[in-house]
């Protein structure tokens, strides 16, 4: 028998107070030794439950209903807790998803990954000491003795990834399960996090279960990829056989829409606009556009800087950098992307752009105007102009209010329309970023997250806006809802002449919206250029590594 | 429905909150005597059919009067919340929003005002204001204020810094509108919880104050009032302090139970 992993007809199912929903349906999948293999599917496609259900350990409210899970020749669901939790973490590793809230605050890493070691391979505590600062070292981690002395809150997010792959490899298991071991990581980190844990495979004979949404990542490392939606499995085989050439529809639909595998700027679709009434509903709140002495630049910085003072332990105050001299200008009707990893600036940067905050020194001309010097009404009317759309569409709506009341807000503050008009627009308003009107009278927790985007941006364009400033407007999102916002963006963006700040950490998802690209780095902007200049021939060091860290980007079809 | 099914306690509580304000609103409904005019005859008779909770020196019905209490001591408790409430309501939306100096000052004011002990504070502001029942409410409510400040802070503190709130900035919206359409709504339900589990302490208080006899004036019968008036017939008349002082103890508990749910706890 070669197959490490036989799980045969799995059923999982939860019971939540308004009733019993089948996470997982029936299904069946082998694992052999050695091989690494990825579960992909969206949110809610049940790939995180079956990576829990195959160590018995389920979320709250979850009953596993039926199948076998066979390991290495025993039937994991039969198993008596005892001698399964003997199996966990010495036979099976696990590297959960949040690096962040994985480990243990007050214990040392060394320590953490050393009580693995004492508990299951029996090595005294000396020993066990010395192993976990060699398993430091192996998961690339330098300086590896002094590390282990420290506490997770000094590693970066990228370190403790590391850590927690070295507790799930400490023991030597036959079989690690990952959910989604990357996903709260930069792009560069990823890569180093996920080439670590494949070195580690090769050299244990380990087998991986790599659960992760990212259909690029499981394309880059996995052998075989089995695809889920709606808690089964709708497509299964090799990596390259499922993405060069996908049998099921919803793989297809994936395919199409993974960032990473897709390249070039997407190109707008007509936006329907049915009547002339609904269109007059729509423009309700726009204000007229003077196509007079427009300057060519809707959007100019000059030379900003911005700096946060931190306040270190015993009072001493050191400062840190977050934008550093930052210039560029965004032609008007064009959409200009700020790229790079967190930290990198790029946030405050839009931030500033939109007047929420105020840069130490530098300007920001809107339409010509410097706005760095505007207060209340003038301010105000400002706001009319630049909208803003947040990257976490659960946070940016108040939990309290309709649907409706949302994407009037703009109206309501601007004294725009009479109360019907204004639900008249909403639903117009609505209607174009491709949501049934239906969903007007619903609260926000009712709807799903594309959804919600969906409702943001219904509420930025309310006012007709020139300038639309969006934050990361997709990277909470699904892959393939993320494809569907970035169209709807680029449709509108024509249909009513915008102009975008886009900010993402993600060059895939640039590459598809982007007319011109500033790669930042530190608070300085290291290379800009056209999207695709700066995409075919990147010129600095960073923007290459950036590029190269994309998932897919080596072994796509 | 299926929740209330399973706990007794709580189906217990809410049919006796009911029943307390029915008893507020329609006493006359309830009562089998006059609470006013007593009958020298049949006074100090211990609990019986006729006299359901017994009758006093001046030979009233005790239950009636418990039954006609119930408007002035509920009543005041539920004013002395409603002033609790606006005053810490205030106090916490303006010190939560406006933060800095202002923020410091207004809480430091709060502190001063939870160190010391709430009946006391109720007292030396009744005493300022004179006796009766609407001065034991604004007591009261003077005394539960601080807290509610305090939990209102911490709730608009936390919404304040939302993504939503500074949405509605980024969109053009003025600060009051913004202060009154996402900050107070979202901020409200904590308060409402502790508003509510503060109704029972406020009955606490108010018969506390009538029984050191600040309340409202006899021969109104106000519950703490009953219970202090019994206190010189305790050696021969048990049922004088102790069936007004139960009725109190019922209510305060039924009134916690079902604020304890309103916050969410089961």
């Amino acid at each position: 028998m070669t197959e490490l992993l036989q799980v045969r007809g799995l059923e999982v199912e939860y019971t939540t107070r308004s009733g019993t929903t089948p996470a997982v349906r029936g299904v069946d999948f082998d694992v052999e030794r050695g091989a690494v293999v990825a579960i992909v599917g969206e949110s809610g496609s049940g790939k995180s439950t079956i990576s829990q259900a195959l160590i018995r350990q389920v979320a709250e409210g979850g009953r596993i209903t039926g199948g076998s899970v066979v390991f290495d020749g025993r039937d994991l669901l039969q198993l008596p807790e005892k001698s399964l939790r003997s199996l966990r973490g010495a036979r099976i590793g696990f590297v959960p998803q949040d690096p962040s809230s994985s480990l243990n605050p007050l214990i040392k890493v060394g320590e953490q990954i050393a009580e693995s070691l004492r508990l299951h391979t029996g090595l005294s505590r000396k020993d066990a000491a010395k192993r976990a600062v060699e398993i430091l070292a192996e998961v690339g981690i330098s300086e590896p003795a002094a590390r282990a002395d420290q506490y997770p809150h000094e590693l970066s997010g990228g370190m403790r990834q590391r850590v927690l792959i070295g507790i799930a490899w400490a023991c030597e298991p036959a079989l690690v399960i990952a959910d989604e071991p990357t996903s709260a990581l930069d792009v560069t980190v990823q890569r180093h996090v996920l080439d670590r844990m494949e070195l580690l495979a090769a050299q244990h004979d380990t087998a991986v279960l790599l659960v992760t949404h990212d259909l690029a990542v499981a394309a880059d490392r996995a052998s075989r990829m089995l695809v889920m939606n709606q808690g089964r499995i709708v497509e299964q085989g090799t990596a390259a056989d499922v993405l060069g050439d996908p049998q099921h529809e919803y793989t297809r639909r994936l395919v199409a829409a993974a960032p990473g595998l897709s390249s070039g700027r997407m190109h707008p679709r007509p936006v329907e606009v049915h009547g002339e009434d609904t269109r007059r509903a729509l423009t309700l709140g726009f204000a007229e556009r003077r196509d007079a002495d427009r300057v060519p630049n809707i959007l100019e910085v000059e030379d900003l800087v911005k700096t946060y003072s931190l306040r270190g332990g015993l009072g001493d105050k050191s400062t840190l950098v977050a934008v550093d001299h930052v210039s560029f200008s965004v032609p008007r009707g064009t959409t200009y992307s700020l790229v790079g990893e967190s930290g990198s600036g790029k946030t405050t940067t839009a931030r500033i752009a939109a007047r929420l905050v105020q840069a130490d020194s530098g300007v920001v001309r809107f339409d010509g105007q410097d706005i760095g010097e505007l207060r209340g009404e003038s301010l105000r009317q400002l706001r009319r102009r630049v909208q803003v759309v947040y990257q976490n569409p659960f946070g940016s709506l108040d939990p309290t209010m309709t649907v409706e009341a949302i994407v009037s807000e703009p109206l309501t503050a601007f004294r725009i329309g009479s109360r019907a008009e204004r639900r008249e627009t909403a639903r117009a308003l609505l209607d174009a970023v491709r949501l049934d009107p239906e969903f007007a009278s619903r609260k926000p927790a009712q709807l799903s997250g594309g959804q919600r985007q969906r409702v943001a941006i219904a509420r930025a364009l309310a006012l007709g806006p020139e300038l639309l400033v969006l934050d990361e407007p997709v990277s909470a999102l699904d892959v393939s809802v993320q494809e569907q916002i970035l169209q709807l963006l680029v449709d509108l963006q024509r249909e009513f002449a915008l102009s975008y700040l886009f900010i993402s950490h993600d060059l895939g998802v640039i590459r598809q919206i982007s007319d011109s690209v500033a790669v930042m780095q530190h608070g300085r902007v290291v290379e800009s250029g056209s999207a695709e200049t700066v995409m075919s021939t990147p010129q600095d060091a960073y923007t290459r590594e950036l590029l190269a860290a994309i998932p897919g980007a080596h072994s796509g079809p | 429905m299926k929740t209330l099914l399973t706990r007794p306690g709580m189906i217990v509580s809410a049919l006796i909150v009911i029943a307390a304000l029915a008893l507020t609103f329609a006493p006359q409904l309830f009562a089998t005597h006059d609470p006013y005019e007593g009958i020298p005859a049949d006074q100090l008779q211990p609990p019986s059919a006729a006299h359901w909770f017994g009758t006093d020196a001046l030979g009233r019905d005790l239950y009636s009067r418990v039954v006609y209490g119930a408007f002035l001591s509920l009543a005041t408790a539920g004013l002395a919340v409603v002033v609790g409430v606006a005053i810490g309501a205030v106090v916490g939306l303006v010190s939560g929003f406006i933060g800095g100096r202002v923020d410091f000052v207004l809480m430091r004011i709060v502190d001063v005002v939870i160190a010391v002990p709430s009946i006391l504070l109720s007292l030396i502001v009744v005493a300022g204001l004179g006796f009766g029942a609407v001065p034991v409410a604004i007591g009261v409510g003077i005394g539960a204020a601080g807290s509610f400040a305090r939990v209102t802070r911490s709730q608009v503190v936390r919404v304040r810094t939302a993504e939503y709130v500074e949405a509605a900035r980024s969109m053009g919206v003025r600060w009051p509108a913004i202060l009154v359409r996402h900050v107070f709504p979202n901020s409200a339900r904590p308060v409402i919880a502790l508003a509510a589990l503060e109704v029972g302490t406020a009955i606490l208080a108010v018969s506390a104050l009538s029984f050191l006899g600040f309340g409202a004036a006899p021969p109104a019968p106000e519950w703490g009032a009953l219970v202090s008036y019994g206190r010189d017939f305790l050696a021969t008349a048990w049922w004088l302090s102790v069936l007004p002082g139960a009725v109190i103890l019922v209510v305060v508990l039924a009134v916690n139970r079902l604020a304890r749910a309103i916050g969410g706890e089961r």
